[in-house]
């Protein structure tokens, strides 16, 4: 074509037909996943879809040399991968929790599902970020039990101590919010 | 928010994951078989995804063009998406950009193709067929 004094070129994405079968058919099935879910869920704008830009920059340039930039297109590009990750994970992992009969899934149907998307590199770095998680759950319940005792053993001793102790507080919240989270009910 | 940022928490200390964990729910929520999730899977997936986000960055960046080392464009990603194994998933997503111009060439010259090979009578496409 005449391309004029001043006039940009014009690019567009060529998108090819993807091969049909597991993987060729995942951005389809994520286009009819994404448009079903949309009349029941609650915020289903594409924007909760995404992950925070701040946060995925940061952990990209953690991966690379220092002073490499990172072009806006690209970032986003990554963004947008990393969500199409999580589907493809939890699919994978929402098999194994089938095959074992269950509807929970579980830490070790995400570690099956590394292994079955080739991503055995993750396998050992997850297993020890588990550890590491229990630990701190195990901290934290012991930490708030604790507390608590401590609380019954003030009430028995002293008379009527209106004492607020809001960091008790801010712990039995967090520890009931999760347990929350974990009572994961369907939808 | 800041602290999000810095990977720390209240107390500085390197927090485990930083992605939003409730942000993660939701996406893996949208997936319609799925029906609960222990906090557990949810603080891997989390993890999992950091990781392949690093993973992700540092192979494209390593493959990149050569042409600017000091950048990882949209170009690197694209190209690792279509070349290595592991990323195939991800090819439909991170297409190879054209010039518009160039594209519309293709396609005029492909229908030229196939304007002659009909008229040569066999009726085969002479391309990969689509399964």
């Amino acid at each position: 074509g005449r391309r004029g004094a001043g006039r940009k070129p014009v690019w567009i994405r060529l998108w090819r037909r993807g091969k049909s079968g597991r993987r060729g058919g995942l951005r389809k099935r994520l286009e009819t996943e994404a448009r079903a879910s949309a009349p029941s869920a609650m915020a289903e704008r594409p924007e909760d879809l995404n992950l925070p830009n701040a946060v995925i920059t940061r952990i990209i340039k953690e991966a690379l040399p220092d002073g490499v930039n990172i072009s806006k297109e690209a970032r986003s590009a990554i963004s947008r991968a990393a969500s199409v990750f999580v589907l493809y994970a939890t699919s994978c992992a929402n098999n194994f929790a089938m095959k074992g009969k269950r509807k929970t899934l579980n830490a070790s149907d995400v570690l099956s599902a590394m292994e079955e998307m080739e991503f055995q590199r993750f396998v050992t770095p997850l297993k020890e970020a588990l550890e590491a998680y229990r630990r701190e759950q195990k901290g934290k319940k012991e930490a708030s039990e604790q507390k608590k005792k401590d609380k019954d053993k003030k009430t028995d001793a002293e008379e009527q101590d209106k004492s607020r102790d809001e960091d008790n507080e801010e712990d039995e919240e967090r520890l009931e919010e999760e347990e929350q989270n974990e009572e994961e009910e369907v939808d | 928010m800041a602290d999000a940022v810095a990977g720390r928490d209240k107390c500085g200390e390197p927090r485990l994951v930083s992605l939003p964990l409730s942000r993660i729910r939701v996406i893996m929520k949208s997936s319609p078989e799925v029906s609960s999730i222990n906090q557990e899977a949810l603080v891997l997936t989390a993890k999992a995804t950091e990781l392949f986000v690093q993973h992700l960055a540092a192979c494209s960046y390593r493959r990149g063009s050569g042409r600017e080392r000091k950048a990882l464009t949209y170009a690197d990603l694209s190209k690792t998406a279509e070349e290595a194994e592991t990323f195939q998933f991800l090819a439909d997503i991170l297409p190879k950009k054209i010039l518009a111009s160039k594209y519309l060439k293709m396609l005029k010259e492909k229908r030229v193709e196939d304007e002659e090979e009909n008229d040569s009578g066999d009726g085969n496409d002479g391309h990969e067929a689509e399964s």
